[in-house]
């Protein structure tokens, strides 16, 4: 029985769910393929950072704006979303970082992005279980972090209530230029296919530059008030710059619930779910170094997951060919949380030929590849 | 070897036989509720063997720790969720 | 200093493990017992140190010591309450034992309703039950155990009330005859358990009060009616701790891990023994324990020996399961606002609107808090038939400390 549709979307995770939810408002026809449970892939993985990320003209436009559409959604989101306005502290170890922390400050003011310079008495003010002899921070006060299984459900469940058809417990086998074929030979036409199965996009659509990046994390009991903020040691951007070597960076947050998120890590090339004891030690230690009273906490679990990397990292958004009915809504490593809702606002714009907020050239999966030298 | 210890639960001083968990001070000094779920509701333990977690009080400090496994000590402080 | 190696480690220090860790030290093994409970004996022998002592001898069991991860195989990080360690293993005895089956009624999480296993536990570790009134429900032969043991310690047993039915019990009796051990234990008892009320076919369908359990309403062929009592001891059944064996990859079986004739899983070097491997009660705890250790310390002949007293037990843990199987009944005690995840208070509404397992821990967090999943998974299994089959590490919380190596410098 098959049915034909303006979008169909492989992928309801956060990036699909945001683009069915924009195709939905916008007066499309709209239908949603996911395998389940919603947002179980990367989605569920992650740490749900909202945050603004300025590795690159582009990247800074695509969180920024993205980030704003999170503080309008905000009163909507229902409280299993978890939205917790607590800002992200950028730690600097050393006269060198605060440099970057001014640096970084200098970037933010052009943009109107609030951002404060902790001095290291500010930043123990803020979060007192950080070690000594740290040099201070850069306190982003508008970003935030959310549960983003409930945040992709709910972005999902208002795009129903626009129409939007979703086949949950259902798997796209192969997307071609009249639609998708499903894994019960389901055929679904839609004028318009949008491939936003994360990590494994390739599967779908051979040859386009996503590889997996296996993630780990650790979330704790209930601890509130050991961590205030989002915390990342600026090592995190050397971290997630490298795209060869396997790395660590300390990154801790707090949950509504109280409980303490731990990251992060990074390796290219392994393909296995497990929990790799070597790099989970490594990320641990690294967090104590910054949080020597994480020892303490009790941990109650650790869990894998893929982000989906590609060589300049920015996103893939957009037709894969100038004239193409396939779009990608991938690629997005750490920052798919962040640049969900901006995702879905860029596809429905240039699906419906309107002049997105911000252009959509550097994303656009025709752009020329370099890998970034880190 | 002493037969019985002296512990504080909330405050109190309550007395045990040697050899008895945690569980057995909080119940003695009448607290029915060890602690509070998530959404405040009182709770005490049930399983018995470890596994349950709703025994939890905190020791000398430290919050988290499960009552029905942790013996008495002479001296330790115990407290309850209010 | 390098960590300690041992030819054989045995988890566990119940019946089975205690016996395990005999064979094999007999054996020549150079053996460690470990057990996460403060003294051995696991749950049967708990403060009964008549019965474990002997088995024990020489052997020096590491006590309130929980495996946290294998790092790599043939080695464990283990957290005491105050630090960690890791130790090595040629062999590994995995005796984990098991624990109670909790099915969820209204007012099930007021204090003092407890398992029955689990209200035997805390008296023995020192709760005062002289003088309180209990009342003992749910299923199995552990309810009249620990009928028995309350009304020992001074506790007014009110009634015990068995889901099962008479006719099942019956048959379970008649089945007993070829068991005269059993039969013996069993008339032991019904003797001692004189002047309690003990009903068949009966089960709690409510729990009440306020701040405390204060009556619960039961329910026996269509009619209801309320009972007062101090402490409702609660259990519904056993329920084998696979998470070890499951996190080291070792295969199930409908009953637990599956063992191979010498308690052998399909990991090699790793053997269960005991309930872990399927629910049988002590005398198969016990010969199983023996075979692994055997086993385990290279004695093979010594344990294909016992295996007709473990194929006799075995007969045993059938007719048990068969008896006190769960009716269908009971799975409607739980309301919609009933809750079945008590860690993260999770209603049974909620759950029961997701498409399984993973779906609910994602999006309601129901075995996603601290006891992951052991009290509410035997619950979800029965309710709605799933079933969660992936452990990661920590096999149980742990300090961070713990997951960071134990060769990480303190600052």
């Amino acid at each position: 029985m098959g049915a034909s549709y303006d979008v169909a979307i492989a992928g309801g995770g956060i990036v699909g769910a945001a683009c069915a939810l924009e195709c939905a408002e916008a007066g499309l026809s709209v239908v949603v393929v996911e395998p389940g449970p919603i947002g179980g892939g990367a989605t569920a993985a992650g740490m749900g950072h909202i945050v603004v990320m300025d590795d690159s003209p582009a990247q800074i436009a695509l969180t920024q704006y993205s980030r704003q559409l999170w503080i309008d959604l905000k009163p909507r989101l229902p409280s299993d979303v978890e939205y917790l306005p607590c800002g992200t502290t950028w730690v600097a170890a050393d006269d060198e970082e605060m440099a970057e922390v001014r640096r970084k400050k200098r970037v933010l003011d052009d943009i109107d992005v609030r951002a404060e310079v902790f001095d290291e008495r500010q930043l123990y003010k803020t979060e007192p279980n950080l070690r000594k002899g740290l040099a201070g921070a850069l306190y982003v006060r508008d970003d935030a972090v959310v549960y983003p299984p409930c945040a992709a459900r709910y972005l999902l469940e208002r795009a129903r209530e626009k129409g939007a058809t979703l086949r949950i417990g259902e798997r796209v086998q192969e997307l071609t230029p009249q639609g998708m074929t499903l894994h019960d030979k389901t055929v679904l036409s839609a004028g318009i296919t949008v491939n936003a199965t994360g990590a494994w996009a390739p599967e779908l659509t051979p040859g386009i530059p996503v590889r997996k990046r296996k993630g780990h994390l650790v979330i704790t009991e209930r601890y509130p008030g050991f961590v205030n903020t989002a915390l990342i040691e600026l090592g995190y951007l050397k971290s997630a710059h490298s795209t060869t070597t396997d790395s660590v960076a300390f990154n801790a947050q707090p949950r509504r619930t109280g409980q303490v998120l731990i990251g992060s890590s990074r390796q290219f090339g392994v393909d296995g779910a497990g929990v790799d004891t070597h790099m989970l030690r490594r990320m641990l230690q690294r967090a104590q170094e910054y949080m020597p009273g994480i020892a303490d906490l009790i941990a109650i679990r650790t869990w894998t997951g893929f982000r989906a990397a590609t060589p300049d990292k920015l996103p893939l958004i957009g037709p894969v060919g100038e004239h193409s009915t396939l779009y990608l809504a991938t690629g997005h490593e750490g920052l798919g949380i962040t640049t969900s809702l901006a995702t879905g606002r860029l596809v429905a714009d240039h699906i419906l030929r309107r002049t997105p907020p911000i252009p959509i050239e550097p994303y656009l999966p025709t752009r020329s590849h370099e890998e970034e030298h880190a | 070897m002493p037969d019985t210890i002296r512990v504080s639960v909330n405050g109190t001083p309550i007395t045990v036989p040697a050899g008895a968990m945690v569980s057995a001070a909080v119940a003695v000094a009448g607290a029915n509720g060890f602690r509070k779920s998530v959404t405040g509701q009182p709770r005490g333990p049930l399983c018995g063997m470890g596994i349950c977690f709703e025994c939890r009080v905190t020791i000398n400090g430290r919050p988290h720790c499960r009552s029905c496994q942790i013996p008495c000590e002479a001296g330790m402080e115990v407290r309850t969720d209010a | 200093m390098p960590d300690p190696v041992f030819d054989v480690v045995v988890v566990g220090a119940g019946p089975a493990g205690l016996s395990a860790a005999k064979r094999a030290a007999e054996s020549g093994a150079r053996v460690a017992l470990l057990d996460d409970n403060p003294k051995p004996g696991g749950q049967i022998w708990r403060s009964d140190p008549g019965h474990w002592k002997p088995l024990l001898g020489n052997l020096e069991p590491m006590c309130g010591v929980r495996v946290v991860t294998s790092p790599e195989p043939g080695r464990l990080t283990l957290e005491k309450f105050d630090g960690e360690l890791e130790i090595g293993y040629g062999k590994l005895i995995l005796a984990t034992g098991a624990r109670e089956r909790f099915l969820p009624f209204p007012g099930w999480t007021l204090p003092n309703v407890m398992g029955a296993g689990g209200l035997q536990a805390l008296v023995k570790s020192g709760l005062p039950i002289s003088g309180k009134s209990v009342i003992v429900a749910g299923s199995g032969p552990l309810l009249l155990a620990v009928a028995k043991y309350m009304r020992e310690h001074g506790a007014r047993v009110e009634m015990v009330a068995e889901q099962a039915s008479d006719s099942a019990l019956v048959k379970f009796a008649f089945g007993l005859l070829g068991f005269p051990g059993k039969l013996l234990q069993t008339a032991l008892f019904g003797s001692s358990l004189l002047g309690i009320r003990h009903r068949t076919s009966c089960w709690p369908v409510a729990a009440e009060g306020s701040g405390k359990l204060e009556s619960v309403t039961f329910q026996r062929a269509g009619k209801t009616w309320k009972e007062r009592c101090d402490y409702l001891a609660c259990g519904f059944g056993l329920i084998p701790n696979v998470e070890i064996p499951l996190m080291l990859g070792c295969r199930l079986s409908p009953a637990g891990v599956w063992v191979d004739d010498h308690q052998q899983t399909s990991v090699p070097g790793v053997y269960c023994a005991g309930e872990v491997t399927g629910i049988g009660g002590l005398d198969l705890s016990l010969v199983e324990g023996e075979i692994a250790g055997y086993s385990a310390a290279g004695k093979p002949q010594a344990a294909s020996a016992l295996s007709s007293v473990r194929k006799r037990h075995r007969r045993f843990a059938e007719r048990l399961e068969s008896a006190f199987a769960l009716r269908d009944e009971l799975k409607s005690l739980p309301q919609d606002d009933t809750l079945i995840c008590r860690c993260e208070d999770v209603s049974y509404g909620r759950v029961r609107q997701c498409s399984g397992w993973r779906d609910a821990k994602l999006h309601t967090r129901c075995g996603m808090g601290p006891c992951q999943g052991r009290v509410c998974g035997g619950a979800v299994e029965f309710l709605l038939g799933w079933k969660s089959e992936s452990v990661r590490p920590p096999v149980f919380p742990a300090r961070i400390g713990s997951l960071s190596g134990p060769k990480y410098p303190q600052p």
